[in-house]
């Protein structure tokens, strides 16, 4: 794999970090997740410790690591048989199960448990101390086990969660993950809806199916939900086609989210932006919005970014990444492709020209109708589209005006709903919590209509 | 269904052509798969379509049958393809099969293993997920069915990118020759757990497996078997619910004398408009507001899809 620049992965499908790369941090079985750049000063925070991130760099994804404290102070260390939890205890596990089931053999229960602080002989200092000696985190949980009076009475249920308990606090543990749209957005969905416009992950897993994104597909695309929507088409079309995002006025939407992806340059170079009034400038090839009179210069034609457009940057250079997160990073740097450049004169004319194959829409804060009303005459025709909606109305209204004016066929507004389960032994049962709405869908297909 | 070459991409240039595959639309639960022939003819409730006279239409173009009736010609998607392909086992919809493509993390390039095959409906999505550098390896112990889904897929023009064998993954597990290969693996199987010690050999370090089972002992026992060297198990449900869209008018207290009392029933159709001749004059004093309802018939139950990833060790 190798050194790599500005974070971008050598092979898109790379089972290892390399530095500069953007990660997901996961820790203590789900209970925080953030996201990190693997660049050389970064550390995260966990509890009240700093750990430096170096030793992630060049490990498999996956991989899980525990915090030791050390008398050099906290770092992180690779745990090689990450089994130490006992299975469906980590994630899928339901924090409001709370009544203590019975497993098959465990005859124990709860009568006799009396809960007054008072079961835990060891204090707070001798912890510390057991600390400076240089005890490892998992010595730490030991002992505390051995000084409960109460652990050898609780169930085997019981017991589990007592020890998850305190290892989250000794010796908390970081998975590293890849970041994918999966993973992204749920996070985000998870910490910061509102960034990503509410949109749930089986909500935007099903906008990219409805609108038929897929290699070589041209998807326009209107992201007002942080670029998860543009990062997500990107990673479906691994480098071929194009993501063009488009926006009303003169500044185009922040999709700063497509840098937790960690996308090649070529993937990158897939993503570009334009106005929407100068993909509907009336003629063909009318590029009033383009102050560059420059005959576009790519080699091959299929390049469709203008490489003298630098300076028409958009939004996404130098706004702060919205991290959801505590670590200090350093910005990646920069010498390959930024993802949203400006769409070159030659690719706009060829999109009048060919119209696009997908059209997908997440625009809250827009009249869906007039979007729609808009942006449908640059699809080709026989191609799907997908809008998304918090709210359910604009997309009905939007519905009906598509039928009544007969330019799609297939129409259905949709909902999705999407329900966890814990899995275990007796105690099979949905989540207590769950999402009540991840928003609305109006698709279908444009037809041809002149 | 899927290719490099422009002239097969839909465009307001594309062109209807001898041979190639078209989705007839008569109405959004009336579709039919149809390889446009010169010679031969589409006969439906509607009337006799020449195909010769779809030829050098665009996609998505509406046309006319020998009585005025009209279908539209759609180019075929995966998403149209599960509306209309033959059912030959139970299939996975769109909304199962978004979130496990998603969930699997299948991009351009990954190498993913399926079994069963079934009707190929998975199939053809995850074939869209890998191209184009990528592959689908499906299989099914069932000869007719590999056969039927292998034709089905030379028809949708993926044979780049799905290979389908006859293997009984149950009980022989996947092939050797993919340990190690695979970035995913896929199991729509009735013991799925009997395939869950293979698929940990195919997968990758962090890949990920994803077992769809419609009862819930099945989920159970998968689960158990993934304890051994799998981690981040998880299992959903997930619906698709649709909406019933109207124009609907109220009556308004007052004026005609009749009590504002709605004499014309909504328009039944489902999803279709009123259209404005029905509705014009039939109540003066009516406030008329597009509204939408869950539709009254759903599926309520599909599948669990439980997810888990190769523990790295
Ligand atoms: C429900 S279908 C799969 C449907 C498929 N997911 C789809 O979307 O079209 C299950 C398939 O598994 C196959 N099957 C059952 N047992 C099998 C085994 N032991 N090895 C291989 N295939 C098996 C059946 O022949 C059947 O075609």
């Amino acid at each position: 794999m190798g050194e790599e620049e500005g974070g971008h992965s050598p092979n898109p499908n790379s089972k290892v970090t390399w530095e500069g790369c953007s990660v997901l941090l996961d820790i203590n079985g789900g209970d925080r997740l953030v996201f990190a750049r693997l660049s050389p000063a970064a550390s995260l925070k966990i509890g009240d410790k700093k750990c430096s991130l170096q030793p992630l760099v060049g490990c498999p994804f996956g991989s899980l690591f525990q915090v030791e404290t050390g008398p050099k102070g906290a770092h992180l260390v690779l745990v090689s048989s990450p089994a130490s939890s006992s299975p469906g205890m980590t994630e899928g596990m339901d924090p409001q199960e709370k009544n203590d089931g019975k497993l098959k053999g465990d005859e124990k229960d709860n009568r006799a448990l009396i809960d007054d602080n008072r079961a835990q002989n060891l204090t707070g200092e001798d912890i510390d101390a057991m600390r400076r000696c240089g005890a490892s985190g998992d010595e730490i949980i030991e002992a505390l086990i051995s000084n409960s009076s109460t652990f050898e009475k609780k169930t085997v249920f019981s017991q589990e969660k007592y020890k998850l308990k305190k290892q989250k606090k000794y010796a908390p543990k970081v998975l590293l993950r890849r970041p994918f749209t999966r993973s992204i957005c749920e996070a985000y969905f998870k910490k910061y809806p509102s960034r990503i416009g509410f949109l749930r992950v089986d909500t935007l897993s099903l906008l990219l199916s409805m609108a038929n994104v897929g290699a070589y597909s041209d998807v326009l695309v209107v992201d007002m939900v942080g670029g998860i929507l543009t990062g997500a088409v990107a990673e479906r079309l691994g480098g071929t086609g194009y993501v063009c995002c488009t926006y009303p006025g003169s500044a185009p939407y922040s999709i700063d989210i497509v840098r937790m992806f960690n996308f090649s340059s070529e993937i990158c170079s897939r993503i570009v932006q334009t106005s929407s009034s100068s993909l509907l400038s009336a003629q063909d090839g009318d590029d009033e919005d383009d102050s560059s009179s420059d005959p576009p210069s790519n080699k091959d034609n299929g390049s469709m970014i203008s490489s003298d457009e630098q300076s028409k940057k958009s939004t996404t250079d130098g706004s702060p990444v919205p991290v959801p997160t505590s670590v200090v990073n350093a910005p990646p740097t920069k010498k390959s492709v930024n993802p949203g450049m400006p769409a070159s004169p030659d690719a706009i004319k060829l999109w009048k020209r060919r119209g696009f194959s997908s059209l997908i829409v997440a625009a809250p804060d827009m009249d869906a109708w007039s979007m729609v009303d808009e942006l449908l005459p640059l699809l080709s025709y026989s191609s799907p589209f997908a809008f998304y909606h918090q709210y359910l109305q604009p997309l009905a209204t939007c519905m009906h005006r598509l039928q009544t004016e007969k330019k799609a066929v297939a129409l259905q507004v949709s909902e999705s709903w999407l329900r966890e389960y814990q899995v275990l032994p007796s105690r099979t049962h949905p989540h207590m919590q769950m999402s009540g709405s991840g928003g609305y869908i109006l698709s279908g297909t444009r037809i041809f209509d002149s | 269904m899927l290719s490099a070459d422009q002239e097969k991409q839909n465009s307001f240039q594309r062109r209807i052509c001898e041979g190639d595959l078209v989705i007839v639309y008569e109405r959004h639960d009336a579709m039919k798969p149809v390889t446009v022939r010169a010679g031969s003819e589409l006969q439906n409730r509607f009337g006799v379509f020449k195909h010769s006279d779809w030829i050098g239409m665009p996609f998505g173009c509406k046309v006319l049958s020998n009585k005025g009736s009209f279908v539209y010609l759609l180019a075929p998607t995966p998403q149209l393809w599960t509306l209309v392909l033959s059912h030959r086992t139970q299939i996975l919809y769109i909304a199962d099969i978004s979130f496990v493509v998603s969930f699997l993390e299948v991009v351009p390039g990954c190498v993913v293993l399926e079994s069963g095959t079934g009707s190929g409906s998975l199939t053809t999505s995850l074939a869209r997920a890998v191209a184009p550098f990528g592959h689908v390896y499906t299989f099914d112990f069932h000869e007719q069915r590999a056969a039927s889904a292998r034709e089905d897929f030379e028809r949708n023009g993926l044979t780049r990118f799905i290979t389908v064998s006859v293997r009984d993954t149950q009980g022989e597990g996947f092939p050797e020759e993919f340990c190690g290969k695979a970035d995913s693996v896929f199991l729509d199987l009735p013991q799925p757990w009997l395939a869950v010690p293979s698929s940990g050999k195919m997968l990758k370090p962090d890949g990920v497996l994803c077992s769809f089972s419609p009862c819930i002992e099945q989920v159970q026992r998968s689960c158990e078997a993934l304890t051994t060297n799998f981690t981040d198990v998880r299992t959903f449900e997930v619906l698709l619910r649709t909406y019933e869209v109207r124009d609907v008018k109220f009556g308004s207290l007052g004026g005609d004398g009749s009590g504002g009392a709605v004499r014309k029933p909504p328009c039944k159709r489902k999803n279709r408009p009123s259209s404005d001749e029905e509705n014009n004059g039939s109540m003066e004093r009516s406030t008329s507001t597009v509204m939408a309802k869950p539709c009254p018939e759903t599926r309520g139950h599909t599948g669990f899809l439980t997810f888990a990833r190769l523990r790295c060790s």
